[in-house]
């Protein structure tokens, strides 16, 4: 992995400057900049469709970018000769639909990749698995198949199947938007834990009032560009772009 | 199911079984208008079918010597004739592999070819490597679209007898080579159903073992193609039937098959009056090994077209 001696943990472990990417011309992201800084939780918000989830992607090299710079702990993302799979063992990723192995238990799901990844001893990975899956208070699911699990464990599954990898960032992508209200609660509990453990997050979110409580920055997003952005008790009170002001008030 | 996954058997164009509700005799008649169209091909092998075919033999064995006698006089009854031959047709001559053993181990023989020779080539198409994929798809068109017979005359004169391989002789007789020529429609058709199987897993699936940092061969190998084998087996197993249906066509090619000595047991008797029992006979060994595979393939379809 090509990392920049220069970057030490005090510097922003994820720098993007001037981002952009476009789907069939279509632009999705037009000069996207934003700084994450070690045990930092940027919430980014918008309207859907303003490129908030391909934002994410770009960051762990699953979509490529056309233009800009993307630093991960000073390895540059958009670069030919990356190392994909090294960035993307440092970074954790939990998505909307959670994704988890249906042919694969609880416990099986959170072993696979520190086993057939990092290589690690599976028995080892699987007392870190219990370990993991007590923190989001699923021991008793470890055996169940992801298709007995309810969406709000099915989530915190994948939540344990990302930090078993032990990643240096997490992104977070709307990972409760496809959940029952009463269930969101349980997942955002373990996230606030997360956060409370000082684990650095990217937080792509509709849960206006969970970003203001965790969230060190609020980035708001609209056809791919980063209207407004600050510190959460900033953001919420004196938005000054008007559409930043409009979304706010059909939100909250 | 998650939304944007489709059944495998909607997202490929394959001549597969589709799963059509109830084949409607064993549900009353609720299933019988919304399945009537896919489930044609179904209504062939229901328990009336057998009874059809069963009766029709019966009524041959029971008539043909009747005018047997009236033609010539004594000659040896239907029943008396079929006991005679049932053991070579089934068995072959001693020290040989043919008749009916023979079809079968060759239809065994065709499906495992055919189902290495189709997993690589289906995932061959779903290569990310346009090199790879073109190939792959062409060879796949070719063979799905040619006429099997052909296919086995070109392959028996293409192929030698035998292979010279580092100093040792490999025979290849008729019925090895046939195999070959066989398994690659087999091939082919099993391919598009690796392929649409592969399709039909959501593409959440793959992004997630991405994340991971699992690589491709990773992801195809212990994520994708597990989950894809619920969706493949019913049409593999229908696959394996048709085949086996289809295994008769070798005795035109001079392999020691059921046909094959069956024409050569019906000449020896050199009378046409046994023509029609013992070649009812002959078909009722086909569907007694066959229907039960398709039954079979039915009742998994119906399980497994709900979940995942």
């Amino acid at each position: 992995m090509n990392v920049d001696n220069a970057w030490t943990p005090d510097l922003p472990i994820i720098r993007i400057a001037d981002l952009y990417k476009s789907f069939n011309g279509i632009p999705v992201l037009s000069g996207i900049s934003l700084e994450v800084a070690k045990g930092d939780v940027a919430c980014i918000i918008g309207p859907s469709g303003s490129g908030k989830s391909t934002l994410l992607r770009c960051i762990n090299a699953l979509i490529p970018i056309d233009r800009g710079s993307i630093l991960f702990e000073g390895t540059e993302v958009n670069s030919p000769t990356l190392d994909k799979l090294a960035i993307r063992k440092k970074i954790g990723m939990v998505f909307q639909q959670y994704n988890l192995f249906p042919h694969r238990t609880a416990l099986q799901n959170i072993m696979m990749a520190p086993v057939h990844v990092l290589q690690q001893d599976p028995a080892e990975v699987e007392a870190r698995a219990w370990t993991l899956l007590k923190k989001v208070r699923l021991e008793e699911k470890a055996n169940s198949y992801p298709g007995e699990l309810s969406g709000g464990q099915q989530q915190r599954v994948a939540i344990a199947r990302s930090l078993a990898m032990n990643p240096d960032v997490m992104l977070f992508d709307e990972v409760t938007a496809a959940l029952d209200p009463e269930t969101v609660k349980e997942v955002l509990v373990t996230i606030r834990e997360l956060v409370d453990d000082g684990m650095t997050c990217i937080l792509v979110t509709h849960e206006m009032g969970f970003a203001r409580e965790v969230g060190d920055a609020i980035y708001f997003t609209d056809r791919g560009v980063i209207v407004e952005s600050g510190p959460p008790a900033q953001f919420f009170k004196e938005a000054k772009d008007p559409r930043t002001r409009a979304f706010l008030s059909q939100i909250l | 199911m998650r939304p944007g996954a489709e059944p495998t058997f909607r997202a490929t164009d394959l001549p597969v079984i589709l799963p059509a509700g109830e084949a409607p005799s064993h549900r009353g008649f609720a299933h019988r208008s919304f399945a009537a169209s896919s489930a044609a091909s179904l209504r062939l092998f229901t328990p009336a079918a057998a009874v059809v075919l069963f009766a029709a033999l019966a009524v041959s064995i029971l008539v043909a010597p009747a005018f047997a006698q009236l033609a010539q006089g004594h000659r040896p009854g239907v029943l008396e004739m079929l006991a005679k031959w049932t053991p070579l047709l089934f068995w072959g001559p001693d020290g040989e592999v043919a008749g009916f053993v023979l079809n079968v181990v060759v239809s065994f023989l065709t499906m495992a070819m055919g189902t290495v020779l189709g997993l690589f080539l289906g995932l061959a198409q779903v290569s990310p490597r346009e090199w790879i994929r073109r190939p792959a798809w062409l060879t796949t068109q070719l063979f799905r679209n040619s006429p099997w017979l052909v296919l086995l005359f070109y392959f028996m004169l293409l192929l030698p007898y035998r292979i010279e391989l580092f100093g040792t002789t490999i025979p290849l007789p008729g019925w090895a080579k046939a195999s070959f020529a066989l398994a690659l429609p087999i091939m082919a058709n099993l391919a598009e159903i690796v392929r649409g199987a592969i399709n039909s897993i959501p593409t959440g699936q793959w992004e997630s073992a991405e994340s991971l940092a699992f690589t491709r061969s990773q992801t195809l190998w212990m994520i994708i193609l597990p989950q894809c084998m619920k969706r493949m087996l019913p049409p593999w197993m229908n696959w394996y039937q048709i085949l086996a249906m289809a295994t008769p066509l070798i005795s035109i090619l001079g392999v020691n098959d059921c046909l094959r000595l069956t024409r050569d047991a019906l000449a020896a008797e050199g009378s046409s009056e046994y023509l029609i029992p013992m070649y009812l006979w002959i078909m009722t060994w086909f569907f007694v090994y066959c229907y039960p595979i398709a039954r079979w393939t039915q009742r998994l379809e119906r399980k497994w077209s709900v979940d995942i």
